[in-house]
């Protein structure tokens, strides 16, 4: 009995491995060529729009270089922000892909499009718990990568700083 | 007079005036601004309905379609026996806040986007076997709430694959009886659960495939009937490339299907409608059948048509722990008899 259960398994794997290859013929591609330029220009777009906004915090506003930086993001997930509340990032995100994912102006997207969901779920469980929903696990990996990377330079500049 | 018959284990045969005495849909924005749309017997110009929630937007579609399904039959609401009906919300709470409205005996059903023809069969079985004498069979769904509960905010701006699909934003009811008008419910072949491995959620044509040809199948198999004999034959939401898929596997079977099939997912909407392969949802079948096809088969467009309502059963939980997606579906045949019959 057991013996043919398994072989009935056996079988039905074979079948579904069978299956998902003939599928496959069916399920069109990404294009990922046009996708990466897509992603290229839009992205870029966004980060030429920042750099504008950089020199003119810098131009106009009495900013260093190094203190244009703040306003300049804070700016940008401004004008995303809106931008998710008109409905139009989702929009730009369908068209760019990583474009609008990427840079800056993605994380307040997902930020704010979390927001925007579970505000009907009230403030504090709804807004609140659920804002980083998206976004959380950016932070989190953010947070370790950016760990990692300060341990790995550490331990460099000891051994390395040590010869010198 | 004869009961229903158990013609397999899947196949049921119901006496033969048990027909569709009424059905009525409700319908979103988008869907208004498709082919189908002046069949629709209600148009909402906002994806809210007029509500402040997607949730209870959905549940307005609902009770719209229950509404006008009651008034297109000339029945009124103490004449229903039982509700049967189901969504795609956790706990089906769109057709469970509806029924608590309506106060008739409520039975609710999941069968996800096979809910449909699962409310359509058990209520025809219901009054065959006379534990009902009227009952109003109905499934709703909403793009936003359906977005929000199985994949991202609807204002999220990830990128989806063009296999992807559209939830449709509508309802749909019929009232299920024995009468002189509307089309007969004549048989209904009840799916087992297919689950071919497919583990992408955006790929739920080619995942549902496979129930629709076992369904399709066995109802021909059990009736000794072939495509042939149907003038129409829709799959619920197996949108363009399940289409294509279910053609080749029946194909396989030797039945071909072609001539006479078709998709509610992809009659539903316009192909410049940008809905990605085309729709899914309870209401991708339920809307078409209940306005689309009711009124072809009424108006003798169609004597013979056959709905096989696919269903994909799984939630955002079995999904992301890396679970394959469980199929099924449900079919019924709908048969135009004139009055004097």
């Amino acid at each position: 009995m057991a013996g043919s259960s398994t072989r009935q398994q056996i079988q039905l794997q074979i079948q579904q491995e069978k299956y998902k290859q003939l599928s496959k013929k069916y399920v069109p591609r990404p294009r990922y060529f046009y996708n990466v330029f897509k992603a290229f220009m839009v992205g870029g777009f966004i980060c030429m729009l920042g750099q504008g906004i950089q020199n003119l915090y810098i131009a106009f506003f009495g900013f260093t270089e190094k203190t244009a930086g703040n306003p300049t993001v804070a700016t940008l997930i401004f004008i995303s922000v809106l931008l998710t509340g008109l409905g139009v990032y989702d929009r730009i995100g369908q068209w760019a892909g990583a474009g609008s994912a990427v840079p800056v102006t993605g994380f307040a997207n997902s930020v704010a499009s979390a927001a925007l969901e579970h505000r009907s779920e009230g403030y504090v469980l709804g807004v609140g718990g659920n804002m980083f929903k998206l976004a959380g696990s950016v932070i989190v990996f953010g947070v370790v990568a950016a760990f990692l990377a300060a341990l790995l330079k550490t331990l460099i500049q000891l051994f390395l700083g040590g010869v010198s | 007079m004869s009961g229903g018959k158990r013609l397999s284990r899947q196949t049921w045969q119901y006496d033969k005036d048990i027909r569709i005495l009424g059905s009525a849909v409700s319908v979103g924005p988008k869907e208004g601004e498709g082919p189908l749309a002046d069949q629709f017997d209600k148009i909402h110009d906002s994806l809210y309905c007029g509500r402040d929630s997607w949730e209870k937007a959905e549940r307005q579609l609902l009770e719209d379609a229950i509404q006008l399904a009651l008034q297109k039959s000339n029945r009124v609401q103490d004449e229903i026996d039982v509700i049967l009906a189901g969504d795609l919300l956790n706990q089906t709470i769109t057709s469970n806040f509806a029924a608590s409205k309506m106060q008739i005996p409520f039975i609710g059903m999941f069968g996800a986007c096979s809910t449909s023809m699962e409310t359509l069969s058990m209520a025809a079985a219901l009054v065959d076997a006379g534990f009902s004498r009227y009952t109003m069979a109905a499934c709703s769904s909403h793009n936003a709430s359906a977005e929000r509960q199985f994949r991202y905010p609807t204002e999220y701006g990830g990128q989806k694959p063009e296999s992807a699909q559209w939830t449709v934003t509508g309802a749909g009811g019929a009232v299920v009886g024995r009468g002189t008008t509307g089309p007969c419910i004549t048989h209904a072949t009840i799916g087992k659960v297919i689950d071919m491995g497919i583990k992408n959620p955006f790929e739920l044509g080619p995942a549902m495939a496979p129930a629709a040809a076992d369904t399709l199948s066995t109802h021909f198999r059990d009736l000794g009937r072939s495509p042939q004999d149907y003038d129409l034959i829709v799959t619920g939401d197996l949108a363009r490339i399940g289409y294509k898929i279910l053609i080749d596997l029946m194909n396989d079977l030797d039945y071909d299907i072609a001539p006479v099939y078709n998709d509610c997912g992809i009659m539903i909407y316009s192909e410049d409608q940008e809905v990605f392969s085309g729709a899914s949802g309870c209401a991708s079948s339920a809307v078409v059948t209940y306005s689309h096809i009711v009124n072809g088969l009424n108006q003798g467009k169609w004597n013979r048509v056959l709905v096989c309502a696919t269903g994909a059963l799984f939630s955002p939980v079995s999904y992301q722990q890396g679970e394959s997606i469980p199929c099924i579906a449900h079919a019924v045949a709908l048969e135009r008899k004139g009055d004097d019959m």
